[in-house]
């Protein structure tokens, strides 16, 4: 390489030996940290940070507007709420509010506020921020951006002295006991002008939780610090981080190295690429997600106008509940969730305990292509000479199966159902296109089957509306429609269910509500993946989980997880002394990069004399 | 009345301003009805990409048609076409780029917040592959078919060819995990860490130390276009007589290449680095992704899955306007660079 006589020194690969040295100095202040047991946190005095990986950005911190799951389990850590779901078994258990009964007529409820309980920077927490909270949802269209579907049953709601609230409703609403809005202070949000353009970034935020927000760095972390006065008992870790991550592979990376401590929402694959690893503990919770494959029923709008491309054979029941009979929900589980979920038949998850649903033998509709095959026969869909069947007008049963584009397990779905349906006669076209356009279709009834899904709350109001006849659209576009059901006995058990304040009578209003939904088949519930989630047992004992039974730690409706976190006597022992070790490799990297500077300088210095001579 | 006197004299007396500054006055009206005609294009564009913003930005929470409703008034999504096009265009000349519908802030101030990052990083990786690429594209020229020439080029383009996503995670596993008895030895994601020690230093290494890994994977996959270039620019030089004249003066190999050979192949090279400045920010996107980097293209990454219209449109302002920056900054260090083209 070196052609020059003299052994010239070369001046590029000096530059790249500078930038290697570079490179090794800005290594230098891991090489220490990164031992393959978890590296402890730069806490100074035996404090210790739960780090929790996250895959979703915050979109708001203001509790008026944020709609992202991030962001509603931040708000349920740094405000309060009237009540909240117990760890045990997501009962209502008193937050805020101690007690609370209905008056006789079921439209007036009084809630007691619970005494001596202070905002973060001192103030009393009252009943009149309570109901500040309520009227400026219902009097300001912004603020009811993310909630106000809480409060449109609401007449007014007012605080008659400091500890009392009483909220009258228009119709006996069984939901009022669990009503999720953040209750914010009125001495500070009074200010707020305009809750649209209102980021409520200045830290600490004023709340009232077991934990306050401290720092905030957009795409970054989100830091909050125990709250020593949460009336509850200050939380047993010091910190609690949220750090995002735009890739569950390296949030995964993360936990194996010891930067985070938990990391949630894993995949079968990452689940099971996990056993067995060192100081990592997994937890395999009950999800509370369904699955499900909506056929198309003969969408219509609010006005029972008939829209959307739906295929007319699929108005049938029967043809609708063969293709039910001709989906292995088995296979499925093991093969496309790796066995991590549970074979689905009713509307409700089982984490759900209360409200879990399962069809009695008699009405199950267990997998057998011959009975399918069968069914279809006396429907009077008969197979034509190429063995594809066709309806009674001879139109052959060709679907068009609209899935989620980025996400495999509808393409395995996809798969699976295609072949299963083939043996019946019956052609299956998969769609996959993006997320946006099955939300478009779905609205729009453009589709024959389409995969659909939701998170469903503890208390079942929200998911079971989706299948009324109020959840179509209405003619101009908008609404919210699952599987465009609109069945009159199950609209009467729905709003019987919502007047129901006596909670076993109510279970058996859903149940048979469940039940009725299962009959009419609209919906085809295929499983209920399990949540996934790990942790670092090194650093943390156990968590409490919601429920006991099965439950998970971050993916929960209260901030039981976060708050009952037991660290590990290793974690406080390795926490202290961190903050000068790491201000040790500061200062070997910026000795090393002082060193290769002068190192550079020398060098030009020997190489000008030589050319000098 | 003198005064336009005087200027029409002055004018008429010298034919017009210099030429650099009317080819510079030219160049940049140029770019700014191009940076339009991109901002026109992204509103209609977006908006042809399906879906509901409202819906999708609410699919974690239990939300009602009466809340759905108010949201897409609020995004002015209820209005005609033609309409949010105008709002649109006369907001644009106020320089207001419209509110977020996910972060409900205004999308300028959302843009500022993640240029930083972005230009740290893909700053760093272009500085980087270009000292890389040209010295190794002038060592494989010099020595072309030799083994160097011949290593060089096929790490190089094999590199190339690597999916951004694919070597970035692969990156990860090996120095930010560590495989074997390789500890890892940069963190996996983000820019800084939280628990750092107060002060200026610590920070800077901080992030230097959090830098390196996608600022690794950004060179590793972009050096080999410098690379190429200067060979390809260099062995057309490689002929040339003053080479042969600068040998015959007794010039050490070395010298005539560092010397005489790679200033004059450097020309192609320059162009092709300002075209590539504007370039790298879009292309920031996937190793943004992979690392969590809070930069643009994660911004972009983020409002496309929504769609986030405002801020879509905000961010192809930002990438688009910066190709066109570059292209005119292009043009003009050219003509710094080479006095044929300054004199034509």
């Amino acid at each position: 390489m070196g052609v020059g006589p003299s052994g010239a020194p070369r001046a590029a690969p000096r530059a790249l030996l500078l930038i290697l040295t570079l490179l090794l100095a800005a290594a230098v202040p891991a090489a220490g940290q990164s031992t393959r047991s978890a590296s402890p946190e730069a806490d100074s005095g035996g404090e210790v940070t739960l780090r929790v990986g996250i895959q979703q950005e915050f979109d708001s911190l203001n509790p008026f507007l944020g709609f992202s799951l991030a962001s509603t389990s931040v708000f349920r850590l740094i405000y309060p709420t009237l009540t909240t779901y117990g760890a045990e078994d997501f009962s209502v258990v008193p937050e805020l509010a101690t007690d609370w009964k209905s008056s006789a007529d079921k439209l007036s409820w009084t809630f007691h506020i619970r005494q001596g309980v202070h905002w973060s920077d001192g103030e009393p927490v009252t009943a009149g921020d309570v109901a500040y909270t309520f009227n400026r949802m219902m009097d300001d269209p912004a603020a009811a951006t993310a909630n106000g579907n809480y409060v449109e049953g609401f007449t007014s709601v007012t605080a008659p002295d400091d500890r009392t609230v009483v909220i009258r409703t228009t119709s006996p609403q069984a939901t009022m006991r669990s009503i999720a809005v953040p209750i914010v202070p009125e001495h500070v949000w009074s200010s707020v002008d305009d809750v649209a353009e209102f980021a409520n970034q200045r830290m600490p935020i004023v709340g009232n939780g077991p934990f306050i927000a401290t720092e905030y760095r957009p795409q970054q972390f989100l830091t909050l610090r125990a709250n020593e006065d949460f009336w509850r008992g200050t939380p047993n870790v010091d910190r609690l981080r949220f750090v995002n991550f735009e890739n569950s592979d390296a949030a995964v990376q993360a936990l194996r190295k010891g930067e985070i401590d938990v990391v949630r929402d894993l995949t079968p694959t990452q689940f099971d690429a996990l056993r067995g690893a060192e100081n990592i503990r997994r937890v395999r919770g009950k999800g509370r997600r369904f699955y499900e494959i909506v056929l198309n029923p003969g969408a219509a709008n609010s006005a029972g106008e008939p829209i959307g491309t739906g295929h007319p054979a699929l108005r049938d029941p029967r043809v609708r509940r063969a293709i039910d009979r001709a989906i292995d929900r088995e296979v499925l589980v093991e093969r496309v969730l790796g066995g991590y979920g549970t074979v689905g038949a009713g509307y409700l998850p089982p984490i759900f305990e209360d409200y879990y649903w399962t069809p009695p033998p008699r009405a199950r509709r267990p997998f057998s292509i011959e009975s399918a095959n069968r069914a279809l026969d006396e429907a009077g869909y008969p197979r034509g000479p190429d063995g594809a069947r066709h309806g009674p007008a001879g139109r052959p049963l060709d679907f068009e199966f609209v899935l989620h584009g980025d996400s495999s397990t509808d393409a395995l779905v996809g798969e699976f159902v295609k072949e299963w349906l083939s043996r019946l006669g019956i052609r299956v076209r998969l769609r996959p296109v993006s997320d946006n356009q099955v939300n478009q279709r779905t609205t729009a009834g453009d589709f024959d089957m389409v995969v659909s899904g939701w998170s469903v709350n503890p208390d079942p109001d929200y998911v079971l509306r989706l299948q009324t006849c109020g959840a179509r659209p209405k003619p101009g576009g908008g609404g919210l429609p699952d599987s465009f059901l609109c069945d009159r006995r199950y609209d009467e058990l729905y709003a019987r269910q919502l007047a129901e304040f006596d909670h076993s009578e109510r279970v058996e209003l859903v149940e048979r509500a469940q039940r009725r939904f299962h009959r009419m088949a609209t919906g085809l519930i295929l499983f209920y993946p399990n949540a996934l989630e790990a942790y670092r047992s090194d650093r943390f004992a156990g968590f409490m989980l919601q429920p006991t039974e099965g439950g998970v730690i971050t993916a929960q409706q209260g901030y039981w997880g976060y708050y009952r976190a037991r660290p590990t006597e290793q974690a406080r022992a390795a926490s202290g002394g961190a903050g000068y070790r790491s201000a040790a490799f500061v200062i070997v990297g910026v000795a090393l990069l002082g060193a290769v500077v002068l190192a550079s300088v020398a060098a030009r210095r020997r190489r000008t004399a030589e050319h000098r001579e | 009345m003198t005064d336009t006197r005087d200027e029409f004299e002055t004018s008429a007396a010298s034919t017009g301003p210099p030429p650099l500054l009317r080819f510079v006055a030219a160049k940049a009206g140029g770019g700014v009805v191009s940076l339009f005609l991109v901002a026109v294009l992204g509103f209609f564009l977006f908006r042809v990409l399906p879906g509901d913003p409202a819906r999708t930005m609410t699919r974690s929470t239990p939300v009602s048609a009466e809340q759905l409703a108010a949201l897409r008034h609020r995004f002015g999504l209820d209005q005609p076409l033609y309409l949010q096009f105008r709002d649109f265009v006369i907001d644009l000349l106020h320089g207001d780029l419209g509110t977020s519908y996910i972060y409900n802030r205004p999308v300028a101030e959302l843009i500022l917040e993640r240029v930083g990052p972005t230009v740290l990083l893909v700053g760093t990786a272009t500085v980087l592959a270009v000292l890389v690429g040209l010295w190794m594209g002038a060592r494989a020229a010099w020595h072309q078919g030799g083994p160097v020439d011949r290593w060089f080029t096929s790490v190089g383009l094999t590199l190339w060819s690597v999916p951004t996503f694919w070597l970035g995670l692969l990156a990860l596993m090996a120095f930010g995990v560590g495989v074997g008895p390789l500890p890892g030895l940069f963190p996996v994601a983000g820019m800084s860490s939280a628990n750092v020690p107060a002060g200026v230093v610590p920070h800077v290494l901080d992030v230097a130390h959090h830098l390196v890994l996608p600022c690794l994977t950004l060179v590793a996959v972009i050096y080999a276009q410098f690379m190429m270039v200067m060979r390809t620019s260099l062995l057309e030089e490689m002929g040339a007589e003053y080479l042969t004249t600068a040998r015959a003066k007794g010039l050490r190999e070395d010298l005539v290449r560092r010397r005489h050979a790679v200033p004059n192949a450097l020309l192609p090279t320059v162009t092709l680095i300002f075209l590539h400045l504007g370039l790298v920010v879009a292309g920031a996107i996937t190793v943004e992704t992979v690392f969590s980097w809070p930069g643009l293209g994660l911004l972009t990454y983020e409002a496309l899955r929504v769609p986030d219209l405002p801020l879509l449109q905000g961010t192809f302002i930002v990438l688009a306007g910066s190709v066109i920056v570059m292209n005119v900054l292009a043009e003009l260090v050219y003509r710094l660079l080479d006095p044929r083209v300054r004199d034509s």
